[in-house]
């Protein structure tokens, strides 16, 4: 593996513009400042709960949607606001698959036709012949190479899933971008897409974007992994280290949220309060701070950057990461016990008597509502 | 139907008792034998075929199964929602000790909401765009409380909202569906469902739409509320890590008929059944080899049209050449397995069923 990036994203952002009549009264920060490489071959999961702009980050990856600002280098070339015609020969080489394997597939077209679409618009002609190459494609994706001529309709879910990755994997693409490829399916048929993805990724050497809301899947699949939250990526770091080592308070959360089979009964939580603040007017400061329990004054102040920490490969966006010291009020102390059970390390030194910042009030009483369910 | 089909619970008579370590006699919801048949243009749809639980006040059934495993069907025979006109519902339901097959559609209209009630899984078709949250909250509870008026129905409608850890009740009780967030929607329609202090709740997937910190606080919410007011709710889900969480008791559905059912305990931590296996060595997790392949089921869920013959799982299970040809003309009973109350219907014997779980599913580190 090369340290040369596939993929080098930097400052992306994606806003939308809320229109009232002519007037433009709003910005919906649906991804905003995003840095993140992808190595050839390497596998990055984008994880996070619904509106963080995970889905938005791949779309603009894959140039579906214009970058408001930022920079996207695609194997060194800038990507970023190329044309119709400067893409052409780069849709070859990234691929996009879909989530809903219903509304991906023309209905009126026959498999044959949707998983050689690519080579026909790129006027490809594989050695063979395009009918040799598409039966090979289904194969490899595990499907009856004699079904070239059925319709989507005659297939279900999970093999439409498998279509949809034919037509994927039908330029060779060197990173394909998985937007929740999985999510749609029963939890028998998750596993068969997940195993074929797997297979693939190491067979072809194929680097991946997955998009996905389930981290256990995602635990699966990759082997980097940034969290977002509300268009920031809040941790960012080798799988290891998020799963095992998280250090920004809501990947803890969002691990401890996840009901897991391997334990009975009520599991030890952090139970996080409210929901993800409106994108459309973001807190001040750190954006997690109106659900975390650790806030101080700073976190409404000043934003965190995404800094590197243990040598550099996991980053964190947080004032007070795990493993640091914290100064905690009593109701953060009792919040920060989690599965891990590595409790933050509580210094003696007061809390920050910072001058009167209006939200310090607002962060206490978040910390009030979170409580540890022991079980 | 078919005639040679064997019941899978035998006779009515000595029909095995529903896993629980209490006596089920006192149980609020019993379901005996229940079978919901569809004529369609396309065939007879057999969605239940043979189903028997209980459920006490205070605990927590969950239904586990694929789409089109008959869980939801079940749930909406219970609450009399399906059309006479289409549909066959034999067996036994009672619910309080009132018998809901055959009753009249007005007095099934007197249980449902009153004494049992459903939360839906998409909370935005279930609530009405066009009314305020509060008015069909209130709404619900006059409709079981005539005499009330409409401040007293405001007030307690507002309550719930309250209750249920709505910021603002009585600002929020005259916003509309979609001003609510997913989350806040879901907490409203639990609200709506426990206006009336039902004692049976019904909740078909009703975190499947919402992410898992949001999930997490309405798993909280229905347990907190649970222990308030004692219900006994039926959780229907395809997530098992949901029903390790939340649920006493699990009957895990494969084409319209149970495959194993016990306590918790029984079935995720001893499961039985090469499906519940299958289920379990599946789903990824958190803990275990990250590296290791999942084991996944091979082939799809069955149509209910045309269910596979004998065990309706045969035709995706690892093991079914163990059995001969058994597992393709013989459904299997429900029987006995192991420990108290946990029961399973495979063909497999019990030393056959230890054997294969020790070598092939506990290998894999996920059902521990």
């Amino acid at each position: 593996m090369t340290d040369e990036p596939l993929l080098r994203v930097r400052g992306l952002s994606k806003h939308f513009p809320v229109r009232l009549g002519l007037r433009t009264t709003g910005l919906v920060r649906a991804v905003d400042g995003l840095d993140f490489d992808v190595r050839p071959g390497e596998t990055l999961g984008l994880v996070g709960e619904s509106g963080c702009g995970k889905t938005t980050t791949g779309r603009m990856l894959v140039r579906l949607l214009e970058p408001t600002s930022g920079s996207i280098e695609f194997d060194g070339r800038d990507i970023t606001h190329a044309g119709r015609r400067e893409l052409r020969p780069l849709r070859q080489e990234l691929q996009i698959i879909f989530q809903d394997p219903y509304a991906s597939l023309n209905p009126r077209h026959t498999v044959g036709r949707i998983v050689a679409m690519p080579l026909q618009v790129n006027g490809i002609k594989p050695p063979g012949g395009i009918k040799a190459r598409v039966q090979e494609l289904l194969e490899l994706v595990g499907l009856n190479p004699e079904h070239y001529n059925r319709y989507p309709h005659e297939f279900s879910g999970g093999q439409r899933q498998r279509i949809g990755i034919a037509r994927a994997l039908a330029l060779r693409p060197k990173l394909i971008v998985a937007d929740e490829p999985v999510s749609a399916l029963d939890v028998s048929i998750q596993a068969q897409v997940v195993n074929l993805l797997r297979d693939l990724q190491r067979e072809l050497g194929l680097a991946f974007v997955f998009i996905a809301h389930d981290l256990a899947v995602v635990r699966h699949f990759c082997q980097r992994v940034a969290v977002m939250y509300l268009g920031r990526i809040v941790e960012i770091g080798d799988r290891a280290d998020i799963y095992e080592r998280p250090q920004h308070p809501y990947t803890r959360a969002l691990l401890s949220a996840i009901p897991d089979v391997t334990q009975l009964g009520p599991a030890g939580r952090i139970r996080l309060s409210g929901d993800v603040p409106t994108p459309l007017d973001p807190p001040s400061g750190c954006r997690f701070r109106t659900r975390c329990w650790k806030a101080q004054d700073i976190c409404a102040t000043e934003e965190p950057a995404l800094i590197p920490r243990d040598g550099g490969r996991q980053a964190t966006a947080c004032h007070f990461p795990e493993g640091e010291p914290v100064s905690t009020s009593p109701e953060g102390e009792a919040a920060s016990t989690s599965p891990g059970g590595d409790a933050a390390s509580t210094s003696p030194e007061p809390a920050a008597a910072g001058p009167g910042v209006a939200t310090a009030g607002t962060g206490r009483g978040v910390a009030a509502n979170i409580e540890e369910v022991s079980s | 139907m078919d005639s040679s089909e064997p019941l899978p619970s035998g006779e009515p008579d000595d029909h095995p008792t529903v896993p629980t370590q209490r006596g089920n006699e006192d149980a609020y919801l019993r379901v005996r034998d229940l079978r919901v048949r569809f004529d369609t243009s396309d065939g007879v749809v057999r969605a239940v075929d043979g189903v028997s639980f209980a459920v006490e006040r205070g605990r927590t059934l969950g239904i586990v199964g694929e789409s089109g495993s008959g869980k939801s069907v079940t749930s909406l025979a219970i609450l009399g929602l399906h059309d006479p006109r289409r549909t066959t519902i034999t067996g036994e339901i009672s619910v309080g000790g009132r018998q809901v097959i055959g009753l009249a559609e007005d007095e099934v209209r007197r249980l449902r909401g009153r004494d049992m009630a459903m939360i839906f899984q998409d909370p935005l078709s279930a609530l009405h765009p066009y009314y305020t949250v509060g008015r069909q909250i209130a709404e619900a509870y006059r409709v079981h409380h005539p005499k009330v008026n409409r401040r007293a129905a405001r007030q307690r409608a507002i309550d719930m909202l309250n209750r249920v850890g709505i910021p603002q009740p009585a600002r929020r009780f005259d916003q509309y569906p979609h001003e609510f967030s997913g989350g806040m929607r879901q907490r409203a329609m639990i609200a709506m469902s426990l206006v009336n202090d039902p004692a049976l709740l019904i909740a078909d997937e009703p975190t499947t739409a919402l992410d898992v910190t949001v999930q997490a606080q309405i798993l909280d919410l229905l347990a907190d509320l649970q222990a308030e007011f004692h219900s006994a709710i039926i959780l229907i889900t395809h997530d098992l890590g949901v029903v390790g969480q939340v649920a006493d008791d699990v009957l895990v559905m494969y084409g319209g008929r149970a495959v194993e059912q016990g306590s918790v305990e029984q079935v995720l931590r001893a499961p039985q059944h090469p499906y519940t296996w299958g289920l379990l060595s599946s789903v990824p997790s958190l803990h275990g080899d990250a590296d290791a392949d999942l084991l996944p089921i091979p082939g799809n869920p069955p149509s209910l049209i045309n269910l596979p013959s004998g065990c309706a799982f045969h035709p995706r299970c690892r093991y079914a050449d163990r059995a001969g040809s058994r597992s393709r003309s013989e459904v299997p009973e429900l029987r006995p397995a192991g420990a108290d109350g946990h029961l399973v219907a495979c063909h497999l014997s019990a030393e056959e069923r230890a054997t294969f779980y020790a070598e092939d599913v506990a290998r894999v580190g996920v059902a521990r």
